[in-house]
């Protein structure tokens, strides 16, 4: 046998502390959690638009832990993401803006609860087949809870939305303000909360086991793993994120229609997470941010055209570019400052 | 000696062609058996059904005791079967040592906590590290399975399998692939393993099935052609026939 | 009741004109081009511009709605598809989302947003009476087209030298490139005439299916249901497929409207469900 490498750690102690290093806080991820709040002191007036990017980019990290770690291929998210929009809004709206029916960490709660339900259900149809199986499933759940919300008018308000969502003041103190700040504050907080636990996940051995089930099913399935109780548990923690964000939309808006649900927020958050570079965490986030200001910038431009560059972005981004920004960042840090021992991604 | 594996009549059929004809195989615990065949004689059908990942035709598998014939990959993994690959089956982003806490935290049935951070039990990753240590893969534990040289890898796939601690342990042709000089390594390692574990060997390599194995089985177009001590089955002239368009591999 | 039916028939089998194509380069290539409605909507528009603006007659414009189609698909293929069928099932997606995208911004750009009304021969307008139902003329030419389609593609496929090979090449693409067959090439042309009968389908489905620059987005989904019901390794499937989606979307809407698209997205995944491997058998060896 070959004598053992004199750099390598020689005992179990360095290679533990090698192991947590993945998990340690890096001096970016500080900087980017100082940058986001202080944007409420630094864009006053951009508050309603920052809230919803918030919410995008939790709807993209609900993703990015059913894709970027679990490798499940979906279109369907945006399905939870509007169950839970309307369970937080017709909560609200039943309370009529009074606690303790209306509270919205309440809403929150059901909004996380609805759509859970709905994801461990549906997650059974999920486990079975191909990639394009699970494209198509997903989409088609998706779409019946979309074609529900526009029939289902007694409780939905059809097409024309639900009017009079009325949450009441968040914890009982703040009342959801016409400038949208008590609604970025709420939203960061919410946010900040979830991608701490998404965070805890990913670096657990749970997120290590999904990363191996994403790498190699097949062996997963032979070192003893129970491969599909682990799938069903991911996507259903990821169906209780897009309930989540889809209940904030509902509360900081004031409303909830079909078009939470449509085909095309799927799309979008897909889209947010590949910009952003899936399996990151950080991916959807800053995908998110970068979308909307695109969006918002590109249709001042070219009012209602803005797809079109979209549509163009993304195409040089599936050609020419593997794991969106921060896959792009990586690979520039790898070249000009080539890591010192060759590490696997954390 | 108790029985730890045992197939009772195992078929296995795919459309019109046989793959396992009528297997009935004994196994006893700390067994050095080895299988053996010409190309094409069944074995990785065999294997794969023992494993899970085919099910056979017909005929019953028995494990310790239990029959196991429809148990899933997963429930025999954790009721002491594992197994390695003839084409690796690793994950490549991981590094050996992810690779092999992963195994250990599943064998320990840890692997659903979420809470924890992965690493944080000491004496799991110590386990690790002195498993990779006997090894000889302790310098790579760090890299990049993906990036390792392919002796390596097919080291990692024996140790994968040797984390679970199992009490049966297949190993699908240990050596294919491996250049000579890397091979001695592989055949070191297995001839280490605890004589606790019932190891049954796939090869083609003879040198490697004489040196290590007490007792042969050959397999001929799916079915137990004959069974014996290595000096029988060296001795056997049918065995000599059959393996005569391979090649001389049985000079030994 | 009967009339019911008929426009079912021909609504389903406009479908298949549409479907087919991208069935055939789904069982072909495996790969799932989400932007193959975009065809179809090119072949709708360029038959609104003929018609209404040069006054070209309808029955030229399908025709050349097809060759335009057709090479549009051609150039794309050859030009962006071909860097894709490597990459994986969600690259794939991404990317005709892309050019979905894309579509519906350019149309929208250049025809705006309303929706297109063609006014279509005199010869088409009017009613039959047919075995005791009402039959409208159009739907009937409709039907006649794409029967007519329907008995070439499945000739080609059955007799034909061509036909031959790429029944080869979805059966099984490295044993025919083992036999010397060119799937790279059966696999361009196979994806041009996909685009063109797509491209014609649009042109002749005018007068049937709204034509917005949503177009493509709407319609993906049917195709969807089309391909899941019917399966990718034959043509006759998703034939029988599209016939079935179109009577009882028909129906559906006739009778039971307030439930909408409700009914065919439920048949749509119920399907997945109880034979998900079955239909995409290919798509999971892979």
């Amino acid at each position: 046998m070959s004598a053992v490498d004199v750099k390598a750690p020689a005992n179990g102690a360095t290679a533990r502390l090698s192991l947590l290093a993945g998990a340690r806080w890096r001096w970016y991820e500080i900087a980017f959690w100082i940058v986001v709040p202080s944007l409420y002191f630094l864009a006053p007036t951009k508050l309603t638009l920052l809230s919803e990017i918030l919410i995008l980019g939790l709807l993209a990290l609900s993703i990015d832990l059913v894709l970027g770690f679990a490798g499940i291929v979906t279109l369907g998210q945006g399905g939870f993401f509007g169950l839970g929009a309307y369970a937080a809004a017709l909560m609200a709206k039943w309370g009529a803006g009074t606690a303790p029916l209306s509270d919205p960490l309440l809403g929150l709660a059901v909004a996380a609860g609805v759509a859970g339900i709905a994801g461990f259900l549906t997650s059974f149809l999920v486990l079975r087949g191909s990639d394009l199986t699970r494209l198509m499933v997903t989409l088609g759940l998706a779409l019946i809870v979309d074609e529900t919300a526009n029939k289902m008018k007694w409780l939905t308000g059809g097409s024309d939305g639900l009017q009079g969502v009325l949450p009441a003041p968040v914890l009982g103190v703040w009342d959801f303000d016409l400038y949208g700040r008590v609604a970025f504050c709420y939203a960061l907080a919410v946010l900040f909360v979830l991608f701490l636990v998404a965070r805890q996940i990913t670096k657990s051995p749970f997120g290590l086991s999904l990363q191996a089930i994403k790498g190699n099913p097949l062996r997963a399935r032979t070192i003893g793993m129970p491969v599909n109780a682990r799938l069903v548990a991911i996507y259903t923690i990821g169906a209780m994120f897009a309930g989540v964000a889809g209940g904030l939309l509902a509360q900081t808006t004031q409303f909830a229609s079909p078009d939470m649900v449509a085909f095309h927020r799927s799309a979008d958050a897909l889209l947010i997470l590949i910009f952003g570079g899936a399996g990151y965490l950080y991916g959807g986030l800053i995908g998110a941010g970068v979308f909307r200001v695109m969006q918002d910038i590109l249709s001042n431009i070219t009012p209602q055209y803005w797809q079109f560059w979209l549509g163009l972005v993304l195409l040089m981004l599936v050609l020419f570019v593997r794991g969106g920004i921060l896959g792009l960042l990586r690979a520039t840090r790898d070249r000009f400052f080539p890591p010192s021992s060759d590490k696997a991604a954390p | 000696m108790t029985v730890v594996l045992e197939t009772r009549n195992l078929c296995k059929s795919f459309g019109g062609i046989t793959a396992t004809d009528n297997v009935t195989f004994k196994l006893e615990a700390g067994a050095r058996h080895a299988l053996i065949g010409p190309n094409g004689a069944g074995k990785t059908t065999f294997v794969n059904q023992l494993s899970g990942v085919l099910s056979p035709t017909s005929g019953t598998i028995i494990l310790n005791g239990q029959d196991i014939t429809n148990w899933s990959v997963r429930r025999r993994a954790t009721s002491g079967l594992a197994r390695t690959f003839q084409i690796n089956q690793l994950f490549a982003d991981f590094t050996p040592l992810q690779t092999i806490l992963l195994a250990i935290t599943e064998r320990e049935n840890a692997g659903s906590q979420w809470w924890r951070t992965s690493g944080a039990r000491s004496d799991f990753v110590d386990e690790s590290v002195t498993l990779l240590t006997s090894l000889g893969l302790a310098d790579v534990m760090q890299q990049r399975v993906g990036s390792l040289a392919y002796g390596r890898q097919r080291l990692l796939e024996i140790a994968i399998a040797v984390a679970a601690k199992p009490s049966v342990l297949l190993l699908d042709e240990p050596a294919a692939g491996v250049p000579e000089s890397d091979r001695d390594q592989i055949l070191d390692v297995v001839d280490s393993l605890s004589a606790d574990v019932a190891l049954v060997l796939i090869e083609h390599d003879m040198d490697l099935v004489f040196r290590f194995a007490k007792s042969i089985s050959v397999l001929v177009n799916g079915a137990l052609f004959v069974e014996g001590t290595p000096a029988e089955i060296a001795n056997d002239p049918r065995v000599r026939q059959v393996y005569l368009g391979e090649e001389e591999l049985l000079h030994v | 009741m009967l009339t019911i039916l008929f426009d079912g028939v021909a609504y389903g089998m406009l479908l298949f004109v549409l479907a087919v194509g991208l069935c055939v380069t789904l069982g072909l290539m495996n790969f799932i081009n989400l932007a193959h409605g975009a065809f179809a909507m090119a072949g709708g528009y360029l038959t609104v511009v003929l018609l209404n603006k040069f006054g070209v007659s309808f029955y030229l414009c399908l025709p050349a709605a097809f060759v335009f189609c057709a090479i549009l698909g051609a150039v794309l293929e050859r030009t962006l598809y071909v860097r894709l069928y490597d990459k994986s099932h969600l690259d794939q997606v991404l990317f005709s989302i892309a050019i979905i995208f894309m579509s519906i911004a350019t149309v929208d750009y250049f025809m705006g947003a309303s929706q297109q009304i063609v006014n279509l021969p005199p010869s088409l307008q009017g009613r039959l009476e047919f075995l005791g139902a009402s039959v409208g003329v159009y739907r009937l030419f409709v039907i006649i087209i794409c029967g007519l389609m329907t008995i070439a593609l499945q000739y080609a496929l059955a007799r034909t030298r061509f036909g031959s090979r790429l029944r080869a090449a979805v059966d099984d693409g490295r044993v025919a490139r083992g036999m010397g067959i060119d799937v790279t090439k059966i696999f361009a042309i196979t994806f041009a005439v996909g685009s063109g009968l797509a491209g014609l389908g649009g042109a002749l489905g005018t007068g049937i299916l709204s034509l917005y620059p949503t177009f493509p987005l709407k319609y993906m989904i049917l195709f969807l249901i089309v391909i899941s019901v019917g399966g990718t390794t034959t043509i006759t499937g998703p034939f029988f497929a599209s016939i079935l989606l179109g009577v009882a979307d028909v129906t559906g809407k006739y009778f039971l409207p307030s439930f909408g698209g409700f009914f065919i997205y439920t048949i749509m995944v119920a399907v997945l469900i109880l034979r998900p491997q079955g239909l995409f058998v290919r798509g999971a060896s892979r």
